[in-house]
């Protein structure tokens, strides 16, 4: 290990993930820069094309052409991934750090069985299992149902036989909870884990995620769309947009008192019970194309607060105790805040 | 069952639909039965005029085949749908035509809802044309004009094809042509689902605004508790194919009866740290619907279920002011919300 404090496992800063296309050069992530401590769970709240999945696909280097990392550097224990072969990098993949996609069903292989596929991962990262012969096949048989248990799937016996269409949504998404678990990884990012399922299933699922990561005591990654989500089980919050993280802090302080204007809208456009007859107030306008984007705030078009100063590249500024917010208005929102309560 | 106000815009009496499996040469042969799924057993409510009635519930239980079903686009299979007095499930080719001018749905999906050789004029301009509601050109054109603009696209968007247009406009699309013709009742079959969290909101402010200056009727669909509760006057909760639980919006979310009502609002992610409630954990998934539990159809998910609950199935009951429910156990009063109560 580097001089990296002891309780930093990843460590992304200054990442710009870009994707050449015809129309130009997408800056799907600008600037990010990431701190994930040893056990944390941090949630990575942001809209379609914020760019929350990019950067964890960037961490993963799972970015492809025409997708390319161009500058940044990634830091997992002390280790520049950046710097490392795809050969080193497939072994930390899948078996430091492990990843579950959004859409479980085109996430996980149609044609082997779940048996199979949690054994690829252990075939592949499990040093601990015998070399080979009858007891590593045992072994390894042993672990699947063990990992199928552990998310709460009925008889995993003989569900290792079957294959993903035969299971319910709810079902995959812990299967591949499962097989990103095999190897006891020590990170784990969940990409909108509940986004495609039923509220009651949501709650198993991420008090499942909750209950693993206390019992091995790993880190996890929430990317969300859902603030509730994030309001439940996440210490720490990173809010992005456009490709930037707008805000940052611990997650009761910010969404109990946001301070950049697109957490504030964020808030104020969810819809409760609690508002009925009153109006929600939208942000209005949308998301700016990502393709040659002038030096400004990305909010900049929706903004209530924006003025001329606006229209420089914007920097991150501390906001209160272990916050931080890209906007120049910071001390400005915070005393607005003050005055509406 | 709970006798429906005589002034309901539409009442639904005893709806149901079977879908039928395949069922070709070869499995009659080899005696296999056919398959059906009911998808909405026996439903009743009604919906006021100016009201907005929500209705919840997960994905497969029915909640969208009921919608489509009181419109026809899936043919009922059993019981009536009254519109303003007419039965609408009686109604000949020609006459529902003439009363799908007056009822109308927007779909979940903006990207599958529009047809995309087709440019946002003809779109909107289409129900317009097929109704015969205007004599010339200028005139279909001018109304389209004037629909766009008020769902907040532009004139210049016009003459654009569906894939030039975000989820939130391309929904805004669908909503201008469900009201171009000027109808009275709209089912808004999950018309945020699909969108992130802004653009959800506006598209609901369009909605609220849009009713109120047309006089409009929703049936809301949604799977949302906080968009159901935010939005609707009441609220039924469907499982299965089943209405569970109905009633007035306060009572359900103040004072919800039936288990799975209770369990579906604890499940929700709250983001205001002061309101953390009791958590109901369900086990399990929703069985398939081709083979529904016996019984009650939620016994089998329900951490308050008896022997009862496994035999037979419960009647609807009235349990306060226009808010009924259906469970064994209503009247043990137990809540699976209080802790005391478990």
């Amino acid at each position: 290990m580097m001089q990296n404090d002891e309780n930093t496992l990843l460590e992304v800063s200054g990442l710009r993930t870009v994707f050449d296309t015809r129309a130009g050069v997408v800056c799907a992530v600008d600037g990010v820069d990431v701190t994930v401590r040893r056990g944390e769970c941090l949630g990575v709240v942001g809209e379609s094309g914020s760019g929350k999945s990019v950067t964890f696909g960037s961490v993963m280097g799972l970015v492809r052409a025409p997708g390319r990392i161009d500058a940044g550097s990634i830091i997992f224990e002390g280790q520049d991934l950046r710097a490392l072969g795809p050969g080193q990098m497939r072994a930390i993949r899948g078996r430091d750090i492990a990843m579950t996609m959004q859409d479980a069903l085109t996430a996980l292989n149609p044609a082997l069985t779940v048996g199979e596929q949690i054994r690829e991962v252990l075939e592949a990262h499990d040093e601990e299992l015998p070399a080979r012969g009858a007891a590593r096949r045992r072994a390894i048989r042993e672990r699947a149902v063990e990992m199928l248990g552990l998310v709460g799937i009925p008889s995993p016996g003989e569900r290792l036989r079957q294959y993903p269409h035969e299971f319910s949504g709810g079902m995959r998404q812990r299967i591949m909870i499962a097989i990103a678990l095999a190897s006891r990884p020590k990170l784990l990012i969940a990409d909108e884990p509940t986004t495609a399922l039923d509220v009651t299933i949501q709650a198993q699922v991420l008090e499942l995620i909750s209950d693993i990561r206390a019992r091995l005591g790993m880190s996890v990654v929430l990317i969300t769309h859902d603030l509730g989500v994030v309001a439940e089980h996440c210490e720490r919050v990173m809010v992005m947009y456009a490709g930037q993280v707008v805000e940052q802090g611990p997650t009761r302080d910010v969404i109990s008192a946001p301070q950049h204007p697109y957490t504030k809208g964020l808030l104020a456009s969810i819809p409760r019970p609690a508002l009925r007859g009153e109006r929600i107030h939208p942000i209005q306008g949308q998301v700016p194309d990502l393709i040659d984007l002038p030096p400004q705030c990305r909010f900049y078009s929706r903004c209530p607060l924006a003025g001329p100063d606006c229209l420089k590249n914007i920097a991150m500024q501390p906001a209160g105790p272990r916050r931080m917010a890209r906007c120049i208005r910071v001390e400005n929102a915070a005393t607005r805040q003050e005055a509406e309560v | 069952m709970i006798a429906q106000a005589d002034t309901a815009l539409l009442d639904v009496q005893r709806l149901s639909k079977t879908y039928l499996g395949r069922h070709n040469l070869a499995d009659r042969l080899s005696g296999r039965k056919q398959t059906r799924v009911q998808a909405v057993s026996d439903v009743s409510f009604g919906v006021r005029p100016g009201e907005i009635l929500g209705l919840i519930g997960e994905s497969g239980c029915g909640k969208s085949t009921l919608g489509r079903s009181i419109l026809r686009l899936h043919e009922p299979s059993a019981g009536k749908v009254v519109f303003d007095g007419v039965d609408v499930t009686g109604l000949d080719d020609a006459a529902m035509k003439a009363m799908r001018r007056r009822m109308q749905i927007i779909f979940q999906d903006p990207y599958a809802s529009l047809n995309p050789r087709r440019t946002v004029a003809e779109i909107v301009g289409l129900p317009l044309k097929l109704h015969g509601l205007t004599k010339t050109p200028t005139e279909a054109r001018d109304k389209v004009v004037a629909m766009v603009e008020k769902v907040g696209l532009k004139s210049a968007h016009l003459d654009r094809y569906p894939h030039q247009f975000s989820g939130g406009q391309r929904q805004r699309i669908g909503i201008a042509r469900a009201l171009v013709s000027n109808p009275e009742f709209i089912v808004c079959d999950e018309p945020v689902s699909a969108l992130d969290v802004s653009i959800q909101a506006q598209i609901i402010e369009l909605l609220t605004d849009l009713k109120q200056e047309m006089g409009l009727t929703y049936l809301f669909i949604s799977h949302d508790i906080s968009v159901i509760g935010y939005l609707s006057d009441r609220v039924a909760v469907m499982y299965l194919g089943e209405i569970v639980e109905m009633g007035p919006v306060e009572s359900i979310l103040t004072g919800p009866r039936h288990p799975y009502t209770q369990s579906l609002m604890s499940a929700v992610p709250e983001v205001d740290a002061g309101v953390r409630k009791a958590r109901v954990r369900l086990t399990g998934d929703l069985p398939s619907p081709l083979s529904p539990p016996s019984g009650c159809k939620f016994h089998t998910r329900c951490p308050l279920a008896i022997d009862i609950c496994r035999r037979q199935a419960p009647v609807t009951e009235r349990v306060g002011n226009g808010h009924q429910a259906a469970c064994h156990r209503l009247n043990e009063n137990l809540s699976l919300l209080d802790p005391v109560g478990t």
